[in-house]
């Protein structure tokens, strides 16, 4: 059977790998966007703490003999504590000073980080294997599906979704997003602002990490595999708007599946396509599709 | 990045005191590159000349003009390519062939430029960063590139037909004219009416508004001008290597080239070039150590930020109480 | 007097005999013969070549025995990064500042060919062992480089040749988009048709790649029989291992690795890679020479054992001295004639010779990866099928294209 003159085969396939690929684009920019929404840093060590993710969970794994289970747990918590420090210790100090600073110092901590790892790991991938109750695949006819990457798009619809209705529709929510507009009011009701500014970015950083561990078994251990991600990712939350939860979810899904499609019908262009629709988004509505002009 | 930039405050045409302080270290310049050659591998000199351009041309886009560019490796790389493409597969002449990968930069520039100008801070810096990407995974793919393997082999060929360049005297002759033309070149335009605007605009782009200045167009304008004298920085690169490669547009140079400005001192003349000059001498010397180059790079850009924003020029010329 | 006369004349004579030793040493410059082993030592290629590399050398001019002969040989070694600038820019600068007289291995063809011009610019030696493609003894052949080991031709028409006459006669290419990559595509893609093959579809894919998932569909989308994979090093253990995860075999296709390694196959372990077909000019259990090499080289190399890219380094430091020896200089065209006007012979490809084009030549071996339980222990993997003798092996020369034959 042929749409568009593509064999349905290789369209479903190509649309799957894209609703994968797009799954991590969100888990991503959902951390991504939580941080900037609150703090106004471009978290530019979104990409190397995902890799941290990674690399915990194969440490876990072979050093201590802990496997995915434990470490889809133990990993985020783990680096979210990094991350944790770096906000106490380097972060903080910047509030008051230009936010592009924060970026600069994110993006130095990023080279620190993976340099420390590539010194170590080499740059080639590491092997994670897939957890037992998860390998396999179901035969859907028009392509093998593996058990695994069917796991990643439901586990990640699953967090984004929970994320999002914890931010927006619960009392927590409520106190984060009224500390991100007006610090001092609602410190003045006796809220601890800074407190909840350092959670805040070591939920961000735990979201990373989480991605990375599910990332771990396709796409390889290794100190690089977010570096580039983390450049796809930033293009994704400016495409979705700045600071809004939805927006990163909805565009990261959204970019995966575009991305998909684009591998079956015009190949070449499939890394520059994210891109391209940012520059067109940027053209006619700069602050992103759900973003409200800050 | 207007207010927490360690601007030096007397802006206005530099009289007296600062324009010999400024001199001082522009013949102390001078004086370094004529003599260097002959103690240090002429080779290393030229890549230190050619990135020290690079950084000076980004300095004039943050520096001066308050707009951080995180995707100035575009301008280096294509500018390389063009200029690499000319020179091997068109056979111009080396004049030409950095000419013709200056104005691709330029031309780069230009429509990156108006993209990117409609919003600040650090939606700019996203927008430059994406836009630069898109650059590099164009360079990636596109045939005239050679991808990985990047373009080899480029002649240096005859500088206006006359004099052969794979004489290594002449082309390091030529790389520092270059060199000396594009930091003059920067000076002018800091120190001219447009650059007074320009650092209007960096302070305060409300009130220079209210002045009546359609500020739009000056911060294409200084873009533009980034862009192009990053070009030339790139094109000459291609020749002085005989490569162009993919590590020229990849994102990563394009934060290499803010550590240099950012150690050496933003908004400082000087700055950039001094600020090269150590990142090149510590990626050579440590290009042994394999990946330490970065982590080092990294640990830098975490001490500037922190607690050392002037960078080393700014450092100094604070202490000294002079603007260089 | 007389003895003073005998002094005189015993002095005399031993001044004399001391130029000319020193005036034989004086062509080798500055007195040092500096060999640089310039490979990947942190990225997909670092198991097959890398540290490895650099031991062979070294084990190379121990047992040439340069030191008795009053020779003094040093070695130092590099990362090239997998990147053409990296390795063109480290390439001049130890040829201009650190003196090195020849560079050895160089994995990536990418990279060795940009040294292969620096090389030829100024006249020093460039020994191939660790890159593949054929245009360095092709369009881009020089006088000053010596492609050892193997090169993409061979593996065309062992390994590719191999498969298509037992009936894999539709390929799709999963190929690595850099000069190996398309140099291999290439060749093998030639010798399918000439063998009355069909291509039904390539793609390409980044070196170093980690995931190859949508690459793989297009593979099973095309549902030709073989799937060639045009890579090697990490891209190609990671398209074996996740073609597993896809079910690319059982629903009926076939992985045609082009270019697969003795550390490969120990990275993919018996189960996965058995029956692999591969073609290979050095294996370490071949005979009692092989062997000894193996035995000294994995107990400095934590028990990883020999790839044939090794064995290269090896066999060309060795045949380089021998030529150094011989000719009294290290001047890098001289070496290199002197290397192609001298047979070679060596414990690992036994005998062989170089071409006018710079092209060695050795037997080379037509190997399947053995079932677990043919296997008597780790890196016992390879058993040898056919032998293709020297003549045959690698492209005639007058089909390279190479200026430098006449």
């Amino acid at each position: 059977m042929e749409i568009f003159g593509i064999p349905s085969q290789a369209l479903f396939g190509q649309l799957l790998i894209g609703l994968i690929n797009g799954s991590f684009y969100a888990l991503l920019s959902l951390g991504l966007a939580v941080i900037f929404g609150l703090l106004n840093i471009i978290n530019f060590t979104h990409g190397a703490q995902y890799m941290l993710g990674a690399f915990c969970a194969y440490l876990l794994l072979n050093k201590l003999g802990i496997g995915y289970w434990w470490s889809l747990a133990l990993a985020p918590i783990i680096v979210g504590l990094t991350g944790v420090v770096i906000e106490r210790t380097m972060l903080s100090k910047l509030y008051k000073l230009d936010h592009l600073y924060g970026l600069l110092l994110t993006f130095g901590l990023a080279l620190i980080i993976q340099g420390l790892f590539r010194n170590e790991f080499g740059s080639s991938g590491l092997p994670y294997r897939i957890p037992q109750e998860l390998q396999g695949a179901q035969n859907l006819g028009f392509m093998f599906l593996p058990n695994y990457r069917a796991w990643v798009i439901v586990v990640s619809l699953v967090v984004c979704l929970a994320t999002w209705y914890v931010i927006e529709r619960t009392k927590l929510g409520a106190y984060l997003r009224a500390a991100t507009e007006n610090p001092q009011l609602v410190q003045a009701f006796g809220i601890n602002v800074p407190r909840m500014i350092t959670l805040t970015y070591g939920f961000g950083v735990a979201l990373a990490a989480f991605a990375g561990v599910m990332a771990a078994p396709i796409y390889q251990v290794n100190p690089l595999m977010g570096a580039d991600l983390i450049i796809v990712v930033f293009a994704v939350v400016v495409i979705g708007g700045m600071g809004s939860i939805m927006g990163a979810i909805v565009t990261g899904f959204g970019l995966g599946i575009i991305e998909g499609l684009t591998k079956v019908f015009y190949p070449e262009a499939s890394n520059t396509v994210i891109f391209i629709i940012m520059a067109i988004v940027l053209m006619f509505k700069p602050a992103g599709l759900f973003g409200t002009q800050k | 990045m207007s207010g927490s930039t360690p601007s030096t405050s007397h802006t206005s045409s530099p009289a007296g005191d600062e324009l010999r302080a400024q001199k001082i270290a522009f013949l102390v310049m001078v004086a370094i590159i004529a003599i260097a050659p002959v103690v240090v591998y002429p080779v290393f000199m030229m890549k230190v000349m050619c990135f020290a351009l690079f950084a000076c041309a980004f300095n004039l886009l943050i520096g001066f003009g308050g707009l951080l560019s995180f995707g100035h490796a575009m301008f280096l790389g294509s500018a390389g390519y063009v200029s690499a493409h000319a020179a091997k597969v068109w056979g111009l002449t080396p004049e030409l062939a950095i000419l013709c990968g200056t104005a691709a930069a330029c031309g780069v520039a230009f429509v990156s430029g108006l993209l990117a100008i409609r919003r600040q801070g650090i939606y700019f810096a996203m927008i430059t960063l994406a836009l630069a990407q898109m650059i590099f995974f164009f360079c990636l793919q596109a045939p005239f590139t050679g991808g990985e393997d990047g373009i080899q082999a480029v002649p240096r060929g005859k500088l206006f037909g006359l004099i052969d360049l794979s004489n290594i005297a002449a082309m390091y002759i030529v790389v520092a004219v270059i060199f000396l033309g594009g930091f003059l070149l920067i000076f002018r335009i800091v120190h001219s009416p447009f650059g007074h605007v320009l650092k209007a605009i960096r302070e305060n782009e409300a009130r220079a508004t209210s002045l009546g200045y359609d500020t739009d167009r000056y911060k294409l304008a200084a873009y533009i001008l980034s862009g192009t004298i990053a070009g030339l920085a790139g094109a000459t690169k291609a020749l002085v290597f005989q490569l162009a490669s993919l590590t020229d547009v990849h994102w990563t140079m394009s934060g290499e080239v803010v550590l240099m400005t950012l150690l050496g001192g933003l908004g400082t003349i000087f700055g950039p070039v001094v600020g090269a000059a150590v990142i090149i001498t510590m990626q050579n010397y440590l290009a042994q150590f394999g990946a330490w180059v970065t982590i080092i790079q990294g640990v830098i850009f975490v001490i500037c930020v922190l607690v050392f924003r002037r960078g080393i020029i700014g450092e100094i010329a604070h202490a000294l109480k002079k603007s260089l | 007097m007389k003895l003073k006369q005998k002094l005189r004349a015993t002095l005399l004579a031993a001044s004399i005999a001391a130029m000319g030793a020193t005036s034989a040493q004086a062509q080798i410059s500055d007195n040092v013969i500096k060999i640089g082993v310039l490979t990947d030592m942190s990225s997909l290629y670092t198991d097959l070549s890398g540290k490895g590399s650099e031991l062979a050398a070294r084990m190379a001019v121990e047992d040439f025995g340069a030191a008795k002969k009053g020779m003094k040989v040093e070695i130092i070694s590099a990362d090239h990064l997998n990147k053409p600038d990296v390795g063109s820019n480290l390439a001049r600068q130890w040829y201009d500042v650190d003196k090195v007289d020849v560079i050895v291995d160089t994995p990536n063809s990418g990279v060795a060919l940009a040294v292969n011009q620096v090389t030829r610019e100024k006249g020093k030696a460039f020994l191939v062992s660790g890159a593949a493609t054929a245009a360095l003894t092709g369009k881009d052949c020089s006088p000053n480089t010596i492609h050892w080991t193997y090169d993409t031709w061979m593996l065309a028409n062992g390994t590719g040749q191999a498969i298509v006459k037992t009936g894999g006669d539709s390929w799709f290419f999963l190929t690595a988009d850099y000069a190996f990559g398309h140099a291999l595509e290439g060749d093998t893609e030639a010798v399918v048709r000439k063998n009355g093959g069909k291509v039904l579809g390539k793609v390409r894919h980044p070196l170093n790649t980690q995931d190859f998932s949508s690459f793989l569909l297009q593979a099973q989308a095309s549902k030709a029989k073989i799937v060639g994979l045009a890579n090697a090093g990490g891209d190609t253990t990671n398209s074996i291992k996740q073609a597993a995860e896809f079910g690319i075999v059982k629903g009926g296709q076939n992985l045609a690795g082009l270019l697969v390694f003795l550390t490969d196959v120990h990275s993919l372990g018996l189960q996965t890679a058995q029956g692999l077909i591969l073609t290979e000019t050095f294996y370490w259990d071949a005979n009692p020479q092989t062997r000894a090499f193996a035995k000294r080289f994995s107990t400095a190399n934590r028990g990883i054992h020999p790839t044939m890219v090794h064995a290269g380094v090896y066999s060309a430091v060795l045949h380089y001295l021998k030529a150094v020896e011989a000719g009294k200089t290290d001047d890098g065209t001289k070496v290199i004639n002197q290397m192609k006007s001298m047979p070679t012979d060596d414990p690992l490809f036994g005998k062989g010779s170089i071409r006018q084009d710079g092209r060695k030549i050795h037997p080379a071996y037509l190997v399947e990866v053995k079932k677990p339980s043919e296997s008597k222990g780790p890196w016992d993997y390879h058993k040898i099928r056919a032998t293709i003798p020297a003549d045959q092996a690698f492209r005639p020369m007058s089909e390279g294209g190479c200026p430098l034959v006449k």
